[in-house]
């Protein structure tokens, strides 16, 4: 019997920049499945379910979606044709009902006018077959809890006619119980017919409802099997299991004394009794899948964040660090993940991004050096290897591997003795990479104490003298540099 | 790879040479403009009587202009300057002529009441979290009242030989001279020190300032320090020109210094702008103003001009925004 399909994307590639995000990566739905969707963080998961969405376009391939191609170029082109997709980040405007989120792009139905009462009683009827008639169509989403605010995203979905239904991370903010309510939604929607694509780092939940899995990795498809013919062992080694190449330079680095050391940190609603410590010389790295709580940790030590309680001693002697200013003085940096909203100035000068934070280097009574300053910004970018045109040129107009370097030579200029790196080679070029992990490398042979966060286990396993792992929020467990294996860390990072 | 790239840059970054300097030079290639238009339509328009007009006219505005800049390169904006000229002008009348305290004293207490003023706003702004616009809202109410509570309403008289000495003193014009003097200092003060550039930085990445270990508050608490004391003393500068405080001195002062920073390129998102731009940006709304009396053109078909002269400007910088991105 010839398989009817719900959404067929075939030999997607998409690049941006000089980086090849996916190279022909396959995926078929069939009708009224569950399909997953798994793969380590940068696997292309997210871009090809923003290809399907419309908020991205496809360098090549083809979509075909109930049998015919279709023609996607904008987010609205696909909710017509059936497709939706529930974000993690809900699409849903807080201060209107829910009656009106539910039926937000068609309030007045055919006519000119809303009929309040009708489309009160629609939401009511959409809630009640899901299940959910507590909620109140009158209630403004933004009081609601999250969950609820989820069953109001679905609903929402459902009032379009959607046949298929794109959950990227449904679970990740739900409590168990709240989690155990959706994946029965979610097999009660196959059971009417709908197509569910399914994208979980959750390996229980999908070995559970799904009925295939396809598997990215690295932006390439690897395969797609049935669920039943597959155990979590074997989806592990499909996730991972690549070689190592020679990405990771050679470092020759003295691990000295004990330079800092966290105790029972607790920070903001996430952070929960971490405590590590850092040697001179060593690069810990820290890893567990994303909103683990590695950066809001960081964010707290660094002064960027409050902390709630914990002792942070530094140098053998306890500090508090109120603001970045009093961490930077101490020579305590942080590299921060997101280069264009909170590392760099795109619009400014790669020479005044260079010296932001080293400022007292090339001024005297507060005015400015600009002669010294070339020099010294010539020679450490030099000495980095930064491709550049002039100094005096926006930093947006350099490649992605190059702005990251100014992000970084900030920190070199700084002086640093213990440093941060969160995420430090994300969307960044193999080849970049590896002078970013040279640059680690060296600081690290000078003494400087290195923790890098990061959710490339590659990238742990590849550079790190010791590796921690969290998860929600707290520490899950540390694996020493014999015993580093992407293995060891997913187990961790999920608590299989 | 990366480096052919960067040659092919190069190569269209020499062809786009001319074109990139009329769109880095635009608000100086339109004064220019201006300045030979308007010498062509009236004849009086070069005259050095006309010519000295204009500098003691434009002396204040200008530097209020400067003042709005700085605070409009952090993000902000600053809609009191108008009012505080109001209490520039009426502190140092009401000090010369109900007090007796000398000239040069009541030009300095001005200026520091206005400063005060400025903390205010930048306190607001800066440590309670309120946006500039509303917080120099209240200012700007705030700082009117209080220059009618000082005059009680009534303009303020000054005689002669007090502070109309700083207009003009045997063929010497102190007020041109102060305004060109304060145009030089900030014009380096953006270049050289560490605060203007920690103040454009601020506007372009709040963020990513402080996470470089940067107290961004007291800056950008400054910046509305700085802009009220400009203000403060342009107002004492339309005082001694008219020999009177009075309480109405600045109306919607605080647009013509939005719009000359505006023509000169400043983007009101923060990051971008340069005082001598802002500076060129208010002589092209003073010389237009300017044409048009000599040209005898009543005042409110004037105001409707100069709302599309701030348009165009506009427009230009938008479109060479949109090429700079193309390159």
């Amino acid at each position: 019997m010839q398989k009817e399909y719900a959404v067929q994307m075939k030999n997607i590639s998409k690049h941006f920049g000089g980086v090849k995000a996916l190279s022909d990566v396959s995926l078929y739905v069939e009708k009224g499945e569950i399909h997953a969707l798994i793969g380590e963080n940068g696997a292309g998961k997210s871009t090809l379910m923003k290809i399907l969405a419309g908020a991205y376009q496809k360098d090549s391939g083809e979509i075909v979606i109930d049998g015919k191609e279709a023609k996607i170029s904008s987010p609205k082109d696909v909710i017509n044709l059936g497709v939706s997709v529930i974000y993690q980040e809900f699409m849903l405007a807080p201060d209107l009902t829910v009656a009106e989120n539910i039926f937000i792009d068609k309030l007045a139905g055919s006519g000119k006018w809303i009929n309040w009462k009708s489309l009160r009683k629609k939401a009511k009827e959409q809630l009640f077959n899901l299940g959910f008639d507590d909620i109140d169509p009158d209630a403004k989403v933004g009081s609601l809890s999250v969950a609820y605010q989820q069953i109001v995203e679905i609903c929402k979905c459902l009032a379009r006619e959607s046949k298929v239904l794109v959950f990227d991370e449904p679970t990740a903010v739900l409590t168990f119980s709240e989690t155990r309510k959706l994946l029965s939604i979610i097999q009660n929607l196959k059971a009417n017919g709908v197509s569910i694509i399914y994208i979980s780092h959750r390996l229980e939940e999908l070995l559970e409802i799904s009925d295939h899995i396809t598997v990215l990795k690295d932006g390439k498809y690897v395969a797609t099997v049935a669920t039943s013919s597959i155990n979590k062992e074997e989806l592990v080694t499909m996730m991972v299991g690549r070689e190592i190449t020679q990405l990771f330079p050679e470092r020759k680095a003295k691990i000295g004394k004990e330079i800092l050391k966290v105790e029972n940190l607790y920070a903001g609603e996430l952070v929960k009794d971490v405590s590590f410590s850092v040697k001179s010389g060593e690069v810990l790295g820290f890893s567990g899948l994303v909103g683990s709580g590695r950066t809001e940790a960081m964010r707290a030590i660094f002064g960027a964040d409050k902390k709630n309680s914990g002792k942070v001693i530094y140098f053998g002697e306890e500090v508090n660090f109120k603001d970045p200013k009093e961490a930077i003085n101490k020579g305590l940096g942080f590299l921060p993940e997101d280069r264009k909203k909170q590392g760099l100035l795109l619009e400014q000068s790669i020479r005044m991004n260079t010296t932001i934070a080293s400022m007292y280097k090339i001024k005297k009574f507060g005015i400015i050096n600009h002669k010294k300053e070339k020099e010294y910004v010539k020679e450490l970018l030099a000495s980095i290897a930064t491709k550049y045109g002039k100094m005096d040129d926006n930093v947006n107009s350099l490649s992605g591997g190059n702005q990251q370097k100014i992000a970084l030579a900030k920190w070199l200029s700084a002086d640093c003795k213990v440093l941060v790196f969160d995420e430090p080679t994300r969307g960044v070029d193999v080849g970049a990479k590896t002078e970013i992990y040279k640059i680690i490398n060296k600081l690290a042979e000078e003494g400087v104490g290195i923790i890098v966060i990061s959710s490339e286990m590659e990238e742990i396993i590849g550079m790190c003298d010791r590796a921690i792992v969290m998860r929600q929020g707290s520490i899950a467990g540390e694996v020493s540099r014999s015993e580093l294996s992407e293995n060891n860390l997913i187990k961790l990072a999920m608590g299989v | 790879m990366e480096l052919g790239i960067n040659k092919e840059v190069t190569k269209k970054s020499k062809k786009l040479n001319f074109k990139q300097f009329l769109i880095d030079n635009n608000t100086y290639i339109i004064l220019v403009l201006l300045i030979i238009i308007s010498s062509m339509l009236s004849d009086t328009f070069l005259s050095s009587m006309n010519l000295r007009n204009i500098m003691l006219q434009q002396a204040g505005p200008i530097l209020v202009a400067i003042g709005m800049l700085f605070v409009i390169l952090t993000g902000g904006i600053d809609l009191s300057v108008g009012s505080v000229m109001a209490v520039g002008a009426t502190v140092s009348a009401t000090l010369i002529s109900e007090l007796g305290v000398n000239y040069v004293s009541a030009i300095l207490v001005a200026i520091v009441i206005g400063i005060i003023f400025g903390l205010f706003t930048g306190i607001l702004v800066a440590y309670a979290g309120m946006q500039g616009f509303v917080a120099s809202l209240a200012t700007m109410t705030i700082a009117r009242g209080v220059s009618f509570v000082i005059t009680e309403g009534k303009p303020v008289k000054l005689a002669i030989g007090t502070l109309d000495t700083i207009v003009s003193k045997e063929a010497f014009y102190p007020i041109i001279l102060i305004a060109i003097i304060l145009i030089i200092v900030f014009a380096l003060v953006q270049k050289y020190t560490s605060w203007g550039r920690i103040v454009i930085a601020i506007g372009s990445n709040t963020t990513a300032v402080q996470l470089a270990g940067i107290r961004t508050k007291r800056y950008i608490m400054s910046t509305y320090a700085v802009s009220a004391a400009l203000a403060a003393l342009a107002g004492v500068f339309i005082a001694a020109r008219s020999s009177t405080g009075s309480a109405t001195v600045g109306m919607g002062q605080e647009l013509d210094a939005i719009a000359a920073c505006v023509i000169g390129g400043a983007s009101l998102a923060g990051g971008k702008g340069f005082v001598v731009k802002a500076v060129a940006g208010g002589l092209i709304l003073g010389l237009i103003g300017n044409i048009m009396n000599l040209m005898a053109v009543p005042s409110y078909p004037q105001d409707i001009i100069k709302g599309f002269i701030i348009i165009a400007a506009v427009i230009l910088g938008i479109l060479t925004n949109k090429s700079e991105k193309n390159v």
